[in-house]
């Protein structure tokens, strides 16, 4: 009945026993902060004051704050809405696509991984609603009867198709994270000894009690929801590339755009969930949980989206050539040997060669080589973004429209906002919730000791 | 019930063990009120006779409102009650509809699934639950087993939890 395939090493380390596992996982929420704890969150929240005054300033101002002029309508904002989209998808395909496929080492990264596609979203969503410049009427998308006729959105737009899969993608994360921390709140709920915790976890953790007929629609619920959510994340990357897709802009206008962003989306999450879960795993002491080995098939993921990603920049390249559209060719030359040539170097260097470098297995393994890689990618992400925006726009078809974009503090500060509001969040949920899914780290335990034949 | 039920709880140490032991107390003729584990157990199903979740197929049900609900919205709002020419395409263009139809499928059936899963089975943020041992949600495996169903006397019941695996077994009381 248990499957442990003979070649792989344990996926937890250090001989844990089951109490173990809950004394691991609860200790942060049961002892006070440590210092480096409070420095990070004292960190994050400045950003994000430093932000919110920008944020502040672009809503009562105006998005006439940012650099944006007549031909470069879209910049930093929607980069940056994209990027963090993308770097979302890596939770959900941890937490649905890979228990599909039964990958048991997703089960120490997946709690934290999701909880990072929650806040990932959140930082995202900021974006739009600033753009939409009056953030009050933000709720105009949505099909609700009003006094203009009634007059109803358009379906045939992709951005409103946007609103719809955000949304749908946030709460469906957002019921699958929760799930999962049911049976984790209740084990906080019976370990405490501090009476608030008992009563805050016991509200949090529903009344759950572990029967096993509880346990049995629990798991049909899960893999209904892991079923659910796959489609799902392939389909929001992919109606984030028809806001560009379906365009008439050269440099946009490309049928390559869904395979192509949903890879990337899972290229810069893999790489994020990597710098957070790196720093993590040392501040909470999770390193029998979070192993070289768990770091390792990471980096696997990462050399597979990366090259996918590399592959379809220069299919783009050839099509575009291939395609003998002129408008389409001058576009791509462009982006390499025009005035954002260095963006487009970027972009390469960081995205198509660097991860290659994981093809050797010593980096592979290498904890400083993943998490300086774990960066680069996502600068190299955020500069794809900007490079496919901001590049295939600043040339129009009239060269007296040509123009540049200058990002002002406000710009700046915006990004910040969403960094900030992003790590504060990640912050406080490392310290008051279980940041290691323990129920399914318990199973896998098991299934170790099964093998060894010393279970009786 | 004024006084509250008597249970008799049987605390086992591993999840095979407990699998068996099951099978060996229902040989005997014991009925078992419930087992906590702190993990779901494979397998654990076919030996107390539960039957496979019904959840599926309301996920499948909610998913087809969801589906009908938004075709029927979309075409309702730009096909009949307010049609627009949008560069002489269509009023109601099919494909275009699709995007959010999917979402609205996904989104009412996850919604409804889990909604239905949390009242089923009485998860509620005001539900006190039920804990026969505080350590099944941690690290032991739990039999609970109801005296006032059976018509065993405690004694030979104790005696086949033991005989079982059990590592401890304990009484208490339910108040009701």
């Amino acid at each position: 009945m248990h499957y442990n395939s003979p070649v792989r090493p344990p996926l937890v380390t250090g001989g844990k026993t089951l109490a173990d596992v809950t004394a691991d996982v609860s200790r942060p929420v049961e002892n006070t902060p440590s210092k480096s704890w409070v420095v990070a969150l004292i960190a994050s929240l400045v950003v994000f004051s430093f932000g919110f005054y920008c944020v502040f300033e672009t809503v009562w101002t105006g998005i006439g704050v940012w650099g944006l002029n007549k031909t470069v309508g879209w910049a930093w904002d929607i980069t940056n809405f994209v990027w963090w989209i993308g770097i979302g998808h890596a939770g959900t395909l941890i937490s649905a696509i890979l228990l599909l496929f039964r990958q048991k080492w997703r089960n120490s990264i997946n709690r934290a991984a999701e909880a990072m596609t929650i806040f990932a979203v959140l930082a995202a969503a900021t974006f739009p609603i600033l753009h939409m410049g009056r953030p009050w009427v933000g709720y105009w998308p949505l099909p609700l009867p009003n006094t203009y006729g009634s007059l109803w959105p358009n379906f045939n737009s992709p951005l409103l198709w946007d609103v719809f899969a955000i949304s749908t993608y946030f709460t469906v994360s957002l019921v699958f994270w929760y799930l999962g921390l049911i049976p984790d709140f209740a084990t906080i709920r019976d370990y405490t000894t501090n009476k608030w915790r008992k009563k805050i976890y016991g509200a949090l953790s529903c009344g759950w009690t572990g029967s096993s007929k509880t346990w049995s629609r629990y798991e049909a619920v899960s893999l209904v929801l892991a079923g659910l959510s796959t489609p799902l994340v392939l389909s929001v990357h992919t109606i984030v590339s028809f806001d560009f897709a379906t365009s008439v802009v050269p440099g946009w206008h490309t049928t390559i755009f869904p395979p192509y962003f949903v890879a990337g989306a899972i290229f810069s999450g893999f790489a994020m969930v990597l710098t957070l879960m790196l720093i993590a795993r040392v501040l909470f002491k999770l390193e029998d949980y979070i192993t070289i080995e768990h770091v390792e098939s990471m980096n696997k993921i990462i050399v597979l989206t990366g090259s996918i990603v590399g592959i379809a920049y220069i299919t783009e390249f050839f099509i575009a050539w291939y395609s003998g559209v002129q408008y389409e060719s001058y576009a791509f030359v462009n982006r390499a040997t025009g005035p954002y040539w260095w963006a487009y170097w970027s972009m390469m260097t960081c995205n198509v060669i660097s991860p290659q470098l994981f093809w050797i297995r010593g980096i592979r393994r290498s904890i400083l080589w993943t998490f300086i890689l774990s960066i680069i990618v996502n600068i190299g992400m955020w500069f794809e973004r900007f490079v496919i925006i901001a590049t295939s726009l600043h040339r129009d078809y009239l060269p007296s429209s040509w123009a540049m974009f200058y990002p002002t503090l406000y710009d700046v500060g915006d990004y910040m906002f969403s960094f900030g509001l992003f790590f504060t969040l990640f912050l406080l949920f490392c310290k008051f919730f279980p940041v290691i899914n323990m129920f399914e780290v318990k199973t896998i335990i098991k299934t170790d000791s099964a093998k060894k034949g010393d279970h009786k | 019930m004024a006084t509250g039920k008597d249970f008799l709880v049987g605390v086992f140490d591993d999840e095979e063990v407990l699998i068996h032991a099951v099978s060996k107390i229902k040989n005997h003729g014991i009925k078992i009120h419930e087992v906590y584990s702190p993990f779901p157990i494979h397998g654990i199903d076919d030996v107390m006779g539960h039957k496979p979740s019904n959840l599926p197929i309301a996920a499948f049900i909610f998913g087809m409102t969801g589906t009908i609900l938004a075709l029927t919205m979309q075409i309702w709002m730009l096909g009949i009650d307010w049609p627009m020419n949008i560069g002489g395409k269509p009023y109601i263009p099919l494909p275009a509809f699709i995007p959010v139809t999917f979402e609205l499928t996904v989104l009412i059936s996850a919604l409804g699934m889990t909604g239905t899963f949390f009242i089923i089975s009485n998860l509620t943020p005001w539900t006190t639950p039920t804990i026969f041992d505080k350590r099944s949600t941690n690290d032991k495996f739990i039999m609970a087993i109801d005296l006032s169903k059976n018509t065993e006397g405690s004694g030979s019941i104790t005696q086949a939890l033991k005989e079982s695996g059990a590592s401890e077994v304990n009484s208490k009381t339910l108040e009701s």
